[in-house]
């Protein structure tokens, strides 16, 4: 089977991978450009442990081909912190204790960066709905939307 | 021998206060590595073909045309492992038969459920695996198939195994069951309880199996060397009871397998039991090439754990002021396609909470065509309890008794003998009674067709074989080696605080790592909320063994007799004014001169933990039912649990938390869904809906501390008591906001409307 030849951007880095027609985004970034830190929980759209943003919209990695990010921009959570310094995201979840196995976590946070990017000043039940499609088995998400309303506090400079 | 260690109060520096956890920056930047994320050089992928079928005689299975697809590098069947005799083994909270474990990897005689497997395929990639599977050509004789537990145990019903009869019923049966064993906890005279008893109320439940849910399918990565020595990494909450098991239904030495723990993504008791691992081992040993193995999720449902559905039937009976003077339960359990349901976990749980004179529990463990039930949170405890508490909530009602006042009347205490063995040590049963009551919540006004509704829980927790090495770093930093898995729950901060408390040093000093099976001896199953409790005996007393040597150490070098030297805040000291004096020497000191004073230095314990405290926890919640849709939607919930102590508070709360909201998903809309045909109808997240973050409000929480006097600094285990009460509790606040009691778990809209409209009450 001859593959497809596909040149994106990911994290800010050109990248160019060859993958198969049915290959996903997800299978993409995890198989062939070994960014493993996005996760598979179910294959189907249905738990956003695969949430990634592709040219500023957060998708479910697994419901895109690999083939549909050509000249795309793509963001993963191996592209959150910048340096050595983590995301006020990232940092406020490990504050507030908002994560306990953490698969779920990437995708929480590349969601949950998406919703402040365009609801600086969320409400509780903003946080909530917005996150429906992250499905947590661990933390009853309690701890979650504490983390992610004071992360929005801080990056508003409340 | 068995070890326990006193309680002893002391001021705390560390234990009680709320670090960042050593596994976190891992894992909110997505480098933390989950079995799935591992990969070897030259690695195939595995897929497993599984049955269509319920319940079918396997006929025969050809592989030859997948065996001949280019790119295919090895099949397994059944051909490819021992039959196993029938033999017993604990593996977390439920018991294993070999006879059984062989069978549930790989179908051998029969398959047994929808999803059972027949065979595995490794292949160069993914997309030829798959291919292959569809070459595999299986005949099957269909046969009929029984999916509930009522009607499996009718005389007529289909027959999982002919050779199964009921164990533990005297004289022996004489016609074999899928009724697997019968079990019988009982204590003073029944009769003479409901006779003395003025209400008595009896009613009858049913569950649904619902399916642990983790976020991380099942996968694997073995890799099988030509002199026979095997490594093999997994998502596990056991990595030696895996090595131990995959050796032997593999016939391999247990020294030549080599496991190494992952990352867990999720298991809450469902990630006990082997499923892929033997078979990537056998693909690997058969293809001379690593083979890694994902579970899909639909595989993940159809194949893995669920717990038990069941059927329960209660009858307590009481004065009229309230006091409990007799209770019966049977309890039915779905263990599904092979013998080993929770029911032997949930019947000593039923009643416990209460101090009962006169009590029965017997248990039936039933199987069905279905996926072999595997431990989830405080295994069956769940469904037994959402029988009894909706009783108790019933008889509190019916004689105008506070539901809290009642079960302060009948509450288990210090010094009460329970039906099923123990008498109980120092409890916080009342202590989270008693705080629940007292808070805003349980007072707080409702509004129309809202209902507040109180159950409480009780778990064993239990400690285990556990080993724990400390080492001591050149720089006087401590590598923390520990046998427990962390699943997830903050066990490494958990050890690390504890050692550091223990030594007088930093929390960051102490690095905390989970060992492969080679680096100590056989750890037990991270199950039963023993983690902290037998984790961190074993941890502290490895701190214990090195703060010894260190003092012998510093005898050494200072000149000083040993009883002069006390450890205190992370040096060696004079032990007091009147002992020789010296100039202390710090850990840091002694990790630096360690190599040239008689070789480095390290503490080391293997025990086998006893002493164990009952956990138990207090749930309010208020929910309001919508009569239009049949929605019930959670508004507010409060938990109060003793859990011993909190190592670190806001790990437990997350404990708590979690739980209570599997809990709620529990309740409210999680079942299997099976059709006519035996076949699994809603295998994935969309079908199978468990709560998201819009489903449920804040938890809140409140942690009581009654000291277990068997651990160093108190710890009873947190984990699963939470998961226990939220079905009654929810179906209780239901009862109280529209008058309807629902005795059907789940409690979803559909059935909610349907029972509005029938009127039941």
């Amino acid at each position: 089977m001859s593959k497809n030849r596909v040149t994106a951007t990911v994290n800010g880095d050109a990248v160019e991978f060859l993958c198969e027609t049915q290959q996903t985004l997800l299978e993409v970034l995890r198989d062939e450009l070994r960014l493993t830190g996005t996760k598979e929980g179910c294959g189907t759209g249905d738990c956003g442990a695969c949430s990634v943003m592709v040219d500023g919209r957060l998708v479910c990695s697994c419901l895109m081909l690999g083939v549909e990010a050509q000249g795309k921009s793509v963001q993963t959570i191996e592209g959150m912190a910048t340096g050595k310094t983590l995301h006020p995201l990232q940092r406020k979840f490990l504050e507030h204790a908002a994560l306990q196995c953490g698969v779920c976590t990437p995708g929480v946070l590349v969601a949950a960066r998406a919703l402040l990017e365009r609801t600086p000043d969320p409400t509780e039940q903003e946080v909530r709905y917005w996150l429906a499609g992250n499905l947590c088995r661990c933390t009853g998400y309690h701890k979650i939307v504490e983390a992610v309303l004071d992360a929005a506090r801080e990056m508003r400079g409340a | 021998m068995s070890t326990m260690v006193k309680y002893e109060e002391k001021a705390l520096k560390i234990v009680g206060t709320r670090p960042l956890r050593p596994d976190g920056v891992d894992k909110v930047t997505g480098r933390a590595r989950f079995a799935a994320d591992y990969s070897l050089p030259g690695q195939l992928i595995g897929k497993v073909l599984r049955s269509p079928h319920p319940h079918a005689r396997l006929k025969s299975i050809d592989t030859s045309a997948a065996q001949a697809l280019p790119g295919v590098k090895a099949v397994v069947t059944r051909e490819d492992f021992a039959d196993m005799p029938s033999e017993f083994a604990a593996s977390g909270e439920l018991t294993i038969n070999f006879r059984d474990v062989t069978r549930n990897m790989m179908a051998r005689e029969k398959v047994l459920y929808d999803g059972h497997p027949v065979a595995a395929v490794a292949a160069i990639s993914e997309s030829i695996a798959r291919k292959a599977l569809k070459l595999i050509k299986v005949e099957y004789e269909v046969l009929p198939h029984v999916i509930d537990v009522v009607e499996a145990v009718k005389p007529d019903a289909p027959l999982l195994h002919e050779q199964q009869y009921t164990d533990g019923v005297t004289p022996k049966p004489d016609k074999p069951s899928n009724i697997a064993k019968r079990l019988l906890f009982a204590r003073g005279d029944l009769a003479a309880g409901f006779k003395q008893a003025e209400l008595v109320v009896e009613r009858e439940f049913n569950t649904k199996p619902v399916h642990q849910g983790y976020i991380e399918p099942q996968a694997c990565l073995a890799s099988y060397s030509e002199d026979g020595v095997a490594e093999l990494w997994t998502g596990t909450q056991g990595h030696f009871v895996v090595r131990a098991q995959c050796a032997k239904v593999l016939q391999m030495d247990i020294g030549k397998l080599r496991v190494y723990p992952t990352e867990l993504g999720g298991g809450f008791g469902g990630k006990n039991n082997l499923y892929n691992e033997p078979l990537a081992i056998a693909l690997s040993r058969k293809s001379h090439r690593p083979v890694k193995m994902v579970m899909t999720r639909e595989e993940v449902f159809r194949a893995t754990g669920p717990t038990s559905g069941a059927n329960i039937k209660v009858k307590i009976g009481c004065t009229k002021d309230g006091r409990i003077t007799a209770a019966d339960a049977e309890l039915n359990f779905q263990a599904g396609a092979f013998a080993g349901s929770s029911v032997g976990m949930a019947a000593p749980c039923t009643f416990t909470r209460y101090d009962l004179e006169n009590v029965r529990v017997v248990g039936n463990d039933i199987t069905t065509n279905r996926p072999k039930v595997a431990a989830y949170r405080a295994p069956g405890a769940p469904i037994a309890v959402f029988a009894v508490e909706s009783v108790i909530d019933e008889m509190a009602k019916k004689l105008r008794i506070d539901p809290i006042e009642f079960r302060l009347r009948n509450a288990a205490r210090e010094g009460t003998q329970t039906y099923y063995g123990p008498k109980l040590g120092p409890i916080g049963y009342i202590e989270t009674l008693e705080k629940a009551k007292a808070h805003p919540h349980y007072s707080a006004p409702l509004g129309p067709n809202q209902g507040r509704g109180i159950a409480t829980g009780f778990w064993f927790n239990i400690g285990m074989e556990t080993s724990s090495t400390l080492n001591l770093n050149e720089d006087g930093t401590v590598t923390l080696i520990m046998g427990t898995v962390d699943v997830a729950g903050g066990l490494r901060a958990s050890m690390a605080m504890m050692v550091a408390e223990e030594l007088g040093i930093e929390y960051d000093k102490v690095r905390p790592v989970v060992s492969d099976t080679t680096m100590l001896a056989f750890n037990f199953i991270t199950a039963g909320s023993r983690g902290t409790f037998a984790g961190g005996m074993a941890c502290v007393l490895a701190a214990r063994d090195a703060i010894e040597k260190l003092r012998r150490r510093a005898a050494q070098i200072r000149e000083v007799a040993l009883d002069d030297i006390a450890w205190k805040d992370g040096a060696a000291r004079p032990a007091s004014a009147s002992a020789k004096q010296f100039e202390p020497m710090s850990l840091a000191e002694l990790g630096r001169m360690a190599g040239k004073t008689g070789g480095t230095i390290s503490g080391h314990s293997a025990i086998n933990a006893q002493g164990a405290g009952p956990g138990f926890s207090t749930h309010i919640v208020d929910v309001e039912v919508d009569r239009q849709t049949g929605l019930v939607k959670v508004l507010r919930y409060t938990i109060a649990q003793d859990v011993g102590k909190a190592i670190h508070p806001a790990y437990v709360e997350g404990q708590l938390q979690g739980a209570c909201v599997q809990g709620i998903g529990w309740s409210l809309n999680e079942e299997y869904v099976y059709g006519a045909d035996g076949v699994l109808q809603n295998p994935g997240f969309l079908d199978y809906r468990v709560p998201v973050a819009s489903d449920v409000p804040f938890i809140e929480t409140i942690i009581v501390e009654v000291p277990n006097p068997n651990h160093p600094y108190g710890v009873r285990g947190a984990g699963e008591v939470s998961i226990i009460p939220p079905i009654a509790a929810i179906s209780n606040a239901i009862e109280n906001a529209v008058g309807i009691r629902l005795r059907e778990q789940p409690m979803s809209p559909p059935k909610v409307l349907k029972a509005l409209d029938e009127g039941k009450g």
